[in-house]
């Protein structure tokens, strides 16, 4: 059960990096039958702005029941209250997703290297997303597209499992209501009077477009899209080194101590959550790990 | 009159063949519309032509007993539908439905198997294309299977 607020004491991120700092719940919302967004703010400071980069991530703190690393999904041009949006697949999750307004949880964070979104400036850019990994990169389509004019060509690639699963669904019609921005959508299962793409999200690629010589990729997803993606982009002559993933592996302490979410000779946490592809290639498809 | 040869060697499943291959297909092609709703092709029908879209949306999809179509796929510009013209007994496998307005080029099987069987070289081109697209569907098809954005557990 989540305790009040007073039970956590207050304190400064930086400074105090295991210590979570009591937020409430400010807003909530469904996104899907399994996803949900919550919209967070300081018990001690309400609106008060949280800055992060895209593509970190906070520890959630459901009171008394345990932390879960979490990406913002918030957008970062427009500072504000702290958005995550989350998948209840797990104890803690399902927890989350039964706060309601004005109920209290733990927040470390942010933490983790970001989306280099300046080394896209003067590029194409390509986001690829697969399910719930579109809500670590939206911060980074708001960023790109908030400084549009520094960017080539840029294309939102999603696929979901189905048209019930398409989360961000106000935030994907926004982004293909602008004439400057290719947004293609695809779902693995489709039901009668589906009029849309179906088919896996590697499917889609091929309809993206962009200069393999002068692009970036963003992509996110579960570990086995994300393989066929980067295969896809090679095959369209993407570089390794062009392309980003983010990577998602079980965390205790987020700040590279404990060692829980090694990944070869990185550590997930803050050596990522986001990786160059070139520098993990080697052991992308060890299975072991 | 403008020829469909310019069409064809503009589609990504013709591009960089050779002229004279372009010439000898563009023989067996012809211009089609679909409405929405209207049918390319039904599962164990004589498989007698090859589309190519230029524009406009198609799902191919299974029909089982008691239960809704099942869509499997969806194709639109760029992309070609059907191989069963390739392999006796020439029938298709699936039913490929227009979702959408939908413009194509059918290329008639039987001329082209003619073609192919003239012009062995010719064969072989359109084999090898024909050969990389069921091993790009097959694995996709195969990643489709793996349902990876389930919940673990579901």
């Amino acid at each position: 059960m989540p305790r009040p607020a007073a039970d956590l004491r207050p304190a400064p991120l930086a400074a105090e990096p295991m210590l979570p700092r009591a937020f409430r719940v400010a807003a909530r919302r469904r996104e899907t039958h399994d996803v949900f967004t919550l919209e967070l703010e300081p018990a001690d400071a309400p609106g008060e702005a949280f800055a992060f980069e895209p593509g970190q991530f906070n520890m959630l703190y459901v009171l008394g029941a345990g932390e879960v690393p979490i990406s913002i999904s918030g957008d970062p041009t427009r500072p504000g209250r702290l958005m995550h949006t989350v998948r209840a697949v797990g104890g803690v999750t399902r927890l989350l997703e039964g706060l309601k307004k004005g109920d209290s949880l733990g927040v470390r964070g942010p933490y983790g290297a970001p989306w280099p979104v300046l080394d896209a400036e003067g590029r194409d850019v390509v986001v690829v997303a697969g399910g719930i990994g579109l809500a670590p990169l939206r911060p980074l389509i708001c960023q790109v597209l908030a400084r549009r004019d520094r960017f080539g060509r840029v294309s939102i690639v999603f696929g979901t499992r189905s048209p019930a699963d398409i989360l961000l669904a106000k935030d994907l019609e926004r982004w293909r209501s602008k004439f400057d921005v290719d947004v293609l959508l695809t779902v693995d299962h489709a039901p009668p009077g589906w009029r849309g793409h179906v088919g896996v999200v590697t499917a889609l690629l091929p309809r993206a477009a962009f200069d393999p010589a002068n692009a970036r990729a963003f992509v996110c997803g579960p570990e086995v899209m994300m393989r066929f993606t980067v295969q896809e982009l090679a095959h369209r002559g993407l570089p390794a080194a062009s392309v980003h993933v983010t990577m998602e592996r079980n965390m205790k302490c987020a700040i590279g101590l404990c060692g829980h979410c090694q990944y070869g000779p990185e550590f997930v946490c803050k050596d990522g959550p986001v990786f160059r592809f070139d520098r993990i290639e080697r052991i992308f498809g060890v299975r072991e790990l | 009159m403008r020829t469909l040869e310019p069409t064809l060697a503009e589609h990504p499943f013709f591009r960089d063949l050779a002229e004279d291959y372009i010439r000898l297909c563009a023989g067996c092609a012809k211009n089609v519309v679909f409405k929405p709703g209207q049918y390319l092709l039904r599962e164990g029908h004589k498989a007698d032509q090859f589309f190519v879209l230029r524009a406009g949306r198609v799902q191919l999809q299974m029909e089982a007993p008691g239960r809704e179509p099942l869509t499997i796929q969806s194709f639109s510009e760029g992309d070609v539908i059907g191989w069963s013209w390739l392999v006796p007994p020439y029938r298709w496998a699936f039913d490929a439905k227009a979702v959408e307005a939908t413009r194509c080029l059918a290329l008639d099987g039987a001329c082209l198997r003619k073609k192919c069987e003239a012009n062995h070289d010719l064969g072989y081109e359109l084999f090898k294309r024909i050969a990389a697209m069921m091993e790009r569907r097959l694995h996709a098809t195969r990643l489709q299977i793996l349902d990876v954005y389930a919940a673990p557990g579901r």
